[in-house]
């Protein structure tokens, strides 16, 4: 059975694909993601309160140290078998290495619709994979002399929509307590699936107007763009399962580096790699692994993170 | 009423670049600018502006001769090459020159 939310990620595409006139306004677009990016940054919080901090900081650096990573691993397939200018290669490797705030939403929701338990300072990682792609991005395109294209997209990458409002959310959630963010729970977080839904209709909407473009680029991008997440999957699970994290915490690592930015990522590239294509890095984000992951990726990730912790022990 | 002839500059582009452009335009001499949302259809495919890194803005500046050659001529220089932009210029009759 899929998730309703899904279907309506499904319902967009469809409306999409068929031309119709549904358009949801920008400013609804851009209140659901600060109401959900909100929310998602305060339930960290909360959690992180419970948390003994100092506790956490090898994973925090683990999981760092996996954002450098990823888009090291993509970037020569993207050079060497995708044939792609260095830039571009590049910048897609640097969508792939961050991560997309939508689809950790959308695991969170299926994790939650199915009482599976996971870590719930999840979203401190979220913030923390979303910056490493960019930089080791900028350097694979310009090379180590990239100071000033670094200098140049600091102020987008740290003042962005999502790292703001993400650790705006973990810090108000970590200082007031689920007791102190009662009164505004009815706002951020009963909705929750109801502002989801919202948001993956619109998201199926802008998915079906990049499919022309992937059309026009063929099948290279649309291997890797299904690929490279379940490459990047098992890298988080099996990261996961050295840091004992939970089934459910597993799933969501494993989904967080399978999934690639569409917003911070692409605005970073557009000023500090304008070279790069920007319709090839979104087609494939937006166009192939997003659906991707929210249709297929996460029940695959959940079914292999429970197979691998069988076969080789853990919670 | 006595009028006096001006410029008038119009920059469709990407939004993404608009803090950087404007800082550009104004070290190149504009005095002010107006930015509207714009969406349509150019070299670089439709931008509908449906997607926050597929938007598109239209800046006008209305300017002398000499800003308006300079802002042109720094955009083709540093902007053409790598973004979605167009550029027209064309004459516009103003009544309070010392504003512009």
């Amino acid at each position: 059975m899929i998730d309703p939310v899904v279907m309506f990620f499904l319902l967009g595409i469809a409306a999409g694909v068929l031309r119709s006139e549904l358009r949801l306004p920008v400013q609804v677009y851009e209140l659901l993601s600060i109401l959900l990016l909100l929310a998602i940054g305060m339930k960290g919080g909360i959690e992180l309160a419970r948390q003994p901090f100092l506790a956490l900081v090898p994973q925090m650096l683990a999981v760092i140290a996996m954002g450098f990573a990823l888009p090291l691993l993509a970037f020569p397939v993207l050079l060497y078998f995708g044939r792609l200018p260095r830039t571009d290669a590049a910048s897609i490797a640097a969508h792939y290495g961050s991560v997309s705030v939508g689809t950790f939403a959308v695991v969170v929701a299926w994790l939650s619709a199915r009482d599976i338990s996971y870590e719930a300072y999840m979203p401190v990682f979220v913030v923390l994979l979303e910056i490493p792609a960019i930089l080791v991005g900028i350097v694979l395109a310009k090379g180590l002399g990239s100071g000033d294209s670094l200098r140049r997209s600091a102020h987008e990458v740290l003042l962005g929509k999502s790292i703001v409002l993400l650790v705006g959310g973990l810090l108000i959630g970590w200082a007031a307590g689920e007791e102190g963010l009662k009164g505004i729970a009815p706002l951020f977080f009963s909705p929750f699936q109801g502002l989801l839904a919202l948001f993956l209709l619109e998201m199926g909407l802008v998915t079906a107007s990049q499919l022309g473009t992937l059309r026009r680029y063929g099948l290279f991008l649309l291997g890797f763009g299904v690929l490279a997440p379940v490459v990047a999957a098992i890298c988080g699970l099996v990261l996961a399962w050295l840091l004992g994290l939970s089934v459910g915490g597993a799933v969501v690592l494993a989904t967080l580096a399978a999934s690639a930015s569409y917003i911070a990522v692409p605005a970073a590239m557009r000023i500090s790699v304008p070279e790069a294509n920007p319709a090839l890095s979104l087609a494939a984000s937006l166009g192939v692994t997003f659906p991707f992951n929210v249709v297929v990726g996460i029940p695959l990730y959940h079914w292999l993170t429970r197979h691998a912790y069988a076969i080789f022990g853990g919670s | 009423m006595h009028q006096h002839q001006r410029r008038l500059l119009t920059i469709v582009t990407e939004s993404t670049i608009e803090a950087h452009l404007l800082r550009d335009i104004q070290r190149w001499g504009a005095h002010g600018y107006t930015i509207t949302e714009a969406r349509g259809k150019g070299a670089r495919g439709v931008r509908e502006g449906n997607w926050e890194a597929n938007r598109n803005i239209r800046i006008e500046v209305v300017c002398d001769d000499s800003s308006a050659e300079r802002i042109a001529g720094g955009l083709r220089a540093h902007y053409y090459d790598n973004y979605a932009m167009i550029l027209y210029l064309s004459n516009v009759d103003v009544l309070r020159p010392e504003k512009f």
